[in-house]
């Protein structure tokens, strides 16, 4: 009997330290999150690292759909108030309970001085504490897509910033730094432990998590690659398991080993062209006296010349999905049915060119990133040879994105190539940003070409405080059904994600690019 | 000497302040940083205003004068894109440039030097006739090309070496090393080759080349007449007199070394100065790029100093001019 039960401690005892055994993912990303402050920069890589740190409110689950995180429940008692109720039993990595006063203090410290978040918060009027374990945030107008947009916004603990004297964001104007831009302490899966920026940064699981943990990785090296082959070849090289992202041309050489495989989906990000409609001489063409892009036959004949699915099968070697909608898939706001694109057609074109008084076409800059998006420079490149076709003669203007943005920006083009993720996922920030006419207040900052349709703007003022979901919907439809009959921007492809990873990696890719390692596995042969 | 060298502390304060002035004026055309630090909410006014922390809406006359105001301190400003003194991460990724140009200086001249004092003493062999194409490769193959080959053949394929990064390093004190760990000398071997391959073949060629120059000379041949063994013209009297140029150019190339491994960083992801010099520039991180290019420019200052010094002590002929009237090249 005695014997016995020392086989079974011994079994029990085997298999613990087989489970302690660690998991260790390496990760390989084209750059570094630049502070682990989760407020301090509103940027995607720098959110979906420090997320698996620190959490938000409102979560989003594989199909980044809404879901409870650190609040279990919310509400909108009245249209300008939300009410969120917390999680019980939530620790933070240092022992602290989380508790309304870190939500309150979060909520402040994001809207606050320094923080890259006030895009987020800046419809918050007050953020107050109910009880222990309810929070309600004022709007200053009814904001029926607050939920959404608290999915960006991380909670920290009050108590350790107080300690670490990290009670702002280090704000990048002053130099100023804290402990909380090299240190971290959230609610995450996932606790920081080594910190070198540039090079590498170790994050481990953490025990006491108040959730399942669906993957089996205890340990993520993360390490940023700027040179895409060089991040090839460290996969290759089994130097690490997971990279971010796969340069195209590389993506069958990939796929023909045999230990490992390329993931490749939709990203929200929506490609499109956009014409100025609003100078009435062209900067930038041989056109004098008007302004060829007032004309729609002009704007319907440029969007039939491009051969949408030649660019997907050469340039993108299939990896874009064509769109005829400003947003895609994942935001709301989309619809299928909507999504149709006028059809392929160089002789309509060529006739409506004619019609518009241009037979034989004429002279446009079309100016274009080369850093910025999956093979930007080459999509301009066969959209100019499309329009060829149909007697436009393109001069194409590629440059780094350094000197694009503040370019284009000035208004200082023509003819301009962008692509546009709405940060809140809800189709209302791509109307307000692209479709809005540009006014003072920063509506229509990136409607480049100022397009301007006064029943756009009255809806998009109107869904932003329409909180009955199926009007909001059915308005959003209404105002791109009428940004598509006047043909206000050439929408071309949703680009595609691609990882690349070891066979035995299995893990969810999101459209947004976030990646929870918390939903990573590691199958047994690969340790 | 000592006028010789307060003359050229002068010059070299021309130098830098020249260098500063056209960094900082060249970087002002690179684009606005500010679309990069706010985000795409950002509204115009939120631009304005950090455009006005900054300091980027001062006339350049101004923004210059504080630039220089604060190098005279040691301290070149923030950069924009990390919020940290530039001083402070170009001390932390000195090491790493450092470690890497020694080492592939180093091992360009163990390797240059008896090569071309071969190719020269055996000149027509099939050996040094081989030594001489294959240089050839060295000096025209880009940078780049040499080490994504070397990643290709030693980390994908046989799996010898790792592709990227610096490995386990050691701190002492604010300087880290990857030379006194197994693994911080693995990840080095393949960046040091990388950057080292031009400097190698371009030391061997020039040995070779003088060599053969001084070999033509009559010393050369007296030497010889009195019965001087080989050994002793060769290397006592022959290599000795073809090791001016070539100090020369090891020193200017240990410059060039520390300045273009940009591109080799860049390949091997090593952690060094010229990382954060191409990360500053997708960035237009205008404070950190004109510090490299000022610091790049005083490791020349230095460097050109040190070779005039030991011209000096390699040089008699040197010692002969008055030190007033001494050239400075």
């Amino acid at each position: 009997m005695k014997t016995c039960h020392l086989v079974s401690m011994a079994l029990g005892l085997a298999l613990a330290a087989g489970a302690a055994q660690a998991v260790t993912l390496r990760v390989a990303n084209q750059g570094d999150a630049m502070s682990m402050d989760p407020h301090s920069l509103n940027e995607s890589l720098q959110l979906t690292f420090t997320g698996n740190v620190y959490e938000p409110l409102v979560a989003r689950d594989k199909q980044l759909g809404l879901t409870p995180g650190l609040a279990t429940r919310w509400s909108q008692p009245r249209p300008n108030v939300w009410r969120f109720e917390l999680r019980r039993g939530v620790k933070f990595h240092d022992g602290t309970p989380f508790t309304a006063d870190d939500v309150v203090f979060s909520f402040n410290r994001a809207a606050g001085a320094g923080s890259d978040m006030q895009g987020y918060t800046n419809t918050f009027k007050e953020v107050r504490k109910l009880d222990d374990h309810t929070v309600e945030v004022e709007t200053l107008t009814p904001f029926p897509i607050l939920p959404d947009v608290l999915t960006q916004v991380y909670v920290m603990s009050r108590k350790w910033c107080e300690e670490n004297k990290a009670l702002a964001p280090v704000d990048r104007r002053k130099g100023i730094e804290n402990a909380a831009s090299f240190k971290a302490n959230g609610t995450g899966p996932y606790r920081l432990k080594e910190r070198q920026p540039g090079s590498r940064t170790v994050l481990v699981r953490h025990g006491a998590y108040w959730d399942k943990v669906e993957g089996n990785v205890t340990e993520v090296i993360f390490t940023p690659i700027g040179n895409a082959a060089t991040r090839v070849a460290a996969l290759l090289s089994g130097e690490v398991d997971v990279i971010e992202p796969v340069p195209l041309q590389d993506v069958e050489r990939i796929k023909a080993s045999p230990t490992l495989k390329v993931m490749q989906g939709p990203e929200l990000r929506t490609i499109f062209l956009g014409m100025d409609q609003k100078r009435d001489e062209l900067l930038f063409s041989n056109v004098k006296g008007k302004n060829p892009f007032k004309d729609k036959r002009v704007r319907q004949a440029f969007y039939q010349a491009i051969d949408i699915e030649t660019i997907k099968s050469r340039v993108m070697r299939g990896a874009a999905l064509p769109m005829g909608l400003m947003v895609g898939p994942g935001i709301r706001g989309f619809s299928s049915d909507q999504n149709k694109r006028l059809p392929y057609d160089p002789e309509a074109s060529r006739k409506l060119l004619a019609e518009a008084g241009y037979p034989s076409g004429f002279e446009v800059a079309l100016n274009c990133p080369n850093d910025r998006y999956v093979n930007d420079a080459d999509i301009c490149q066969a959209v100019a040879a499309n329009l060829a076709r149909v007697g436009v003669k393109v001069n194409l203007q590629t440059e780094t994105k350094v000197t694009y943005f503040p370019k284009i920006l000035r208004r200082d083009t023509s003819f301009y190539l962008l692509g546009w993720t709405p940060s809140t996922y809800d189709a209302h920030n791509a109307l307000s940003a692209l479709m809005a006419t540009p006014t003072e207040k920063g509506q229509g900052q990136f409607n480049l070409g100022a397009y301007s349709n006064a029943k756009v703007d009255e809806l998009t003022l109107r869904i932003q405080s329409e909180t009955d979901q199926a009007k909001r919907n059915a308005m959003i439809k209404e105002a791109f059904d009428a940004h598509a009959a006047d043909i206000g921007h050439l929408p071309l492809h949703q680009q595609s994600l691609a990882w690349a990873m070891k066979k035995s990696v299995t893990l969810v890719q999101l459209a947004d690019n976030f990646m929870p390692y918390k939903w990573v596995t590691l199958s047994e042969k690969a340790r | 000497m000592l006028v010789f060298i307060l003359r050229r502390l002068a010059q070299a304060i021309a130098v830098m302040l020249t260098v500063a002035f056209m960094a900082f004026m060249l970087f002002q055309y690179v684009g606005d940083p500010v679309t990069h630090l706010l985000g795409q909410d950002a509204t115009p006014a939120q631009r304005e205003q950090l455009r006005a922390d900054l300091g980027l809406n001062q006339p350049f006359p101004v923004q210059f004068a504080h630039f220089v105001g604060n190098a005279v301190q040691g301290e070149f400003g923030l950069s924009l894109r990390q919020g940290q003194k530039v001083s402070r991460l170009l001390i932390e990724r000195f090491p790493a440039t450092l470690e890497l140009a020694v080492v592939a200086a180093l091992m360009a001249l163990l390797v240059g030097v008896p090569m071309g004092v071969y190719a020269a003493l055996k000149r027509g062999s099939v050996v040094s006739q081989m030594l001489m194409t294959v240089s050839l490769l060295g000096v025209s193959l880009p940078t780049f090309l040499i080490g994504i080959v070397l990643i290709l053949v030693f980390a994908v394929q046989l799996q010898w070496l790792p592709s990227f990064g610096r490995g386990e390093v050691v701190s002492l004190g604010p300087w880290t090393t990857g030379l006194a760990t197994l693994d911080g000398w693995k990840h080095l071997v393949l960046p040091a080759i990388t950057l080292a391959m031009f400097q190698l073949t371009l030391i061997m060629r020039l040995v070779r080349a003088e060599m053969l120059e001084v070999l033509r000379t009559d010393f050369i041949r007296f030497a010889r007449a009195r019965g001087l063994p080989d050994r002793v013209v060769y290397f006592g009297h022959a290599l000795k007199n073809t090791l001016v140029p070539v100090i020369t150019i090891t020193g200017l190339q240990l410059g060039s070394l520390i300045a273009f491994s940009i591109i080799t960083e860049q390949v091997f992801q090593w952690p060094g100065m010229g990382l954060l010099f191409i990360q500053a520039v997708a960035f237009a991180d205008v404070p950190v790029m004109a510090a490299y290019l000022c610091l790049i420019a005083l490791v020349f200052v230095c460097i050109n100093l040190v070779v005039d010094l030991l011209y000096f002590a390699v040089d008699p002929r040197l010692r002969i001019e008055s030190p007033a009237t001494g050239r400075a090249a």
